[in-house]
């Protein structure tokens, strides 16, 4: 079974470089970014995220929503488990796929063919596993020859498309997403929604961050408001 | 890929344990992450890495009859030191100094996918070794020039780099989480790595100290270097620096436990 459950979760990012006593006296409250405090040990600190409780089960679609810096993306990292909560517990089940940066890792001058083992690699795929889908991707993402060129070559749409490609071929329980993904030109563009919408659809948990209303409604069943790190509204 | 749980009903020690073990196994990506990035810096040049292996061979030519006739020492005997323990320290100096900047460097990755934090330690530990072996190529001409008597003692050889392996990964570890914190670290380590290079018996060696040669076995890096010279030199067993590495060993990697399993999750919110 499929969950995330978070009791009291914070996320707290300290602040070094910044004059922390000066900040600390201007700025008590921002009105963007999250709740600025001070931790045990005085330094400046921006709490992302602010005693959060919720708990996700298997069918769940969670809309996040929230103006900038309410701390969405921040959440989604620590869903994703890269930052490590500060207080509280946070506990996810499942196989995560994070749609966070589509590009990490590829390298310019390796070709096409050459980037889908070295992303898949990053994904945490083994080689056969590669070998079995790279065909698929070569085909999906439409580069033709151009999969046997150095990505340089590539116009960023192509780019894009591959990127795109690689990382929608892997299945998961859970699917962190910051903005849903858009890429490429129209015809493409369409077979792509329908490749997300599939991804998203076998996964069990989906939580999206996003700004736009119609998205979110189109993919979510959970909206979750948030506001300097806390949950002001849930529907 | 695995099924991710987070919870907080692991130790921290347990945690950077489990940290390390993920990270060693993970060597499909470290390897290939390690290999690209030697591929990378030499892209479109003709010699690639081996470049470098030109540089330290310039390096070692043009030192060896100098410093071998400033010193007084036999030209062969000299040369044959000097190529082998230059060929070492650019291994021992190069992981030092990469390993300050294995996080910092690696701020996209740390940020956006969740991998074990060792992953990185390896990564940059696999590229140095990958030049260090470019480099071996001098020490393998000097050496089939100059013939020194080798032993038995060659086929320690390749149990002391593995020493050197094992201690790197600690060594790296802490240089990289302190200096993912401080980012002044990086420079001092810069400056000492230099320091160190004139105060160990790279370019000399302790018996030109007579009575104080036994200063030298306080400096680490003379241990390391010896263990792994040596079988290539010929000449008597160094036992002090065989006895000194192992002890070095697991005290460093209780230090760097200690370190890890206090600041490993500390790192994504560093860099």
């Amino acid at each position: 079974m499929s969950h995330i459950r978070a009791e009291d979760l914070v996320v707290e990012f300290p602040i070094y470089g910044a004059r922390s006593r000066s900040l600390k006296n201007t700025v008590i409250r921002a009105a963007t970014g999250g709740v600025l405090a001070t931790d045990a040990a005085q330094r400046t600190v921006v709490r992302a995220v602010d005693h959060l409780s919720f708990d996700w089960n298997e069918g769940d679609r969670i809309g996040l929503v929230g103006h900038n810096g309410s701390g969405k993306t921040t959440l989604l990292r620590a869903l994703g488990g890269i930052y490590e909560p500060v207080g509280g517990s946070l506990s996810v089940h499942g196989r995560v796929a994070s749609m966070l940066s589509l590009t990490l890792g590829m390298d310019d001058y390796a070709t096409g063919y050459e980037n889908i083992f070295i992303r898949g690699t990053i994904l945490g795929l083994t080689r056969r596993e590669i070998a079995r889908m790279v065909d698929e991707i070569c085909e999906f993402s439409e580069l033709g020859d151009f999969i046997n060129m150095p990505m340089r070559t590539y116009s960023s749409g192509m780019s894009m498309r591959l990127a795109f490609t690689i990382s929608t071929s892997v299945k998961a329980d859970i699917i962190l997403m910051d903005e849903w993904i858009g890429v490429g030109d129209e015809a493409f563009s369409e077979k792509a929604q329908r490749r997300l919408a599939e991804l998203v659809g076998q996964a069990k948990i989906l939580v999206l961050a996003s700004h736009s209303p119609d998205i979110i409604r189109a993919n979510c069943n959970k909206v979750v408001r948030l506001d300097h790190g806390r949950i002001v509204d849930e529907i | 890929m695995e099924a991710l749980s987070i919870s907080q009903t692991k130790s921290r020690l347990r945690l950077a344990l489990d940290d390390i073990r993920e990270g060693v196994l993970s060597n499909n990506i470290w390897g290939m992450l390690g290999w690209l990035e030697v591929k990378q810096r030499y892209r479109r040049s003709v010699l690639g890495p081996f470049w470098l292996t030109i540089s330290s061979g310039m390096i070692i030519a043009a030192m060896g009859p100098l410093y071998g006739r400033l010193f007084g020492q036999p030209i062969g005997d000299y040369f044959a030191y000097l190529a082998v323990s230059y060929v070492i320290w650019q291994l021992i100096s190069q992981v030092i100094t990469d390993a300050c900047y294995a996080f910092i460097n690696a701020e996209s990755f740390i940020k956006q996918v969740r991998l074990p934090l060792t992953v990185h330690i390896l990564r940059i530990l696999w590229r140095s070794l990958i030049i260090f072996l470019h480099n071996f190529i001098i020490v393998l001409l000097v050496l089939a020039y100059f013939r020194p008597a080798f032993g038995w003692h060659l086929l320690l050889f390749p149990v002391a780099l593995l020493m050197f392996v094992v201690n790197a990964v600690w060594v790296s570890l802490i240089l990289a989480l302190v200096c993912a914190r401080f980012r002044d670290i990086p420079l001092i380590v810069n400056n000492l790595v230099l320091v160190a290079f004139f105060v160990t018996p790279i370019m000399w060696s302790p018996q030109m100290l007579g009575r104080y040669q036994w200063t030298v076995n306080l400096n680490p890096f003379y241990h390391f270097l010896e263990i792994i010279r040596q079988p290539l030199l010929g000449g008597e067993l160094n036992l002090v620096s065989w006895a000194a590495v192992p002890g070095i060993t697991v005290v460093g990697f209780a230090a760097m436990l200690k370190l890890f399993s206090r600041f490993r999750a500390r790192v994504a919110y560093w860099v």
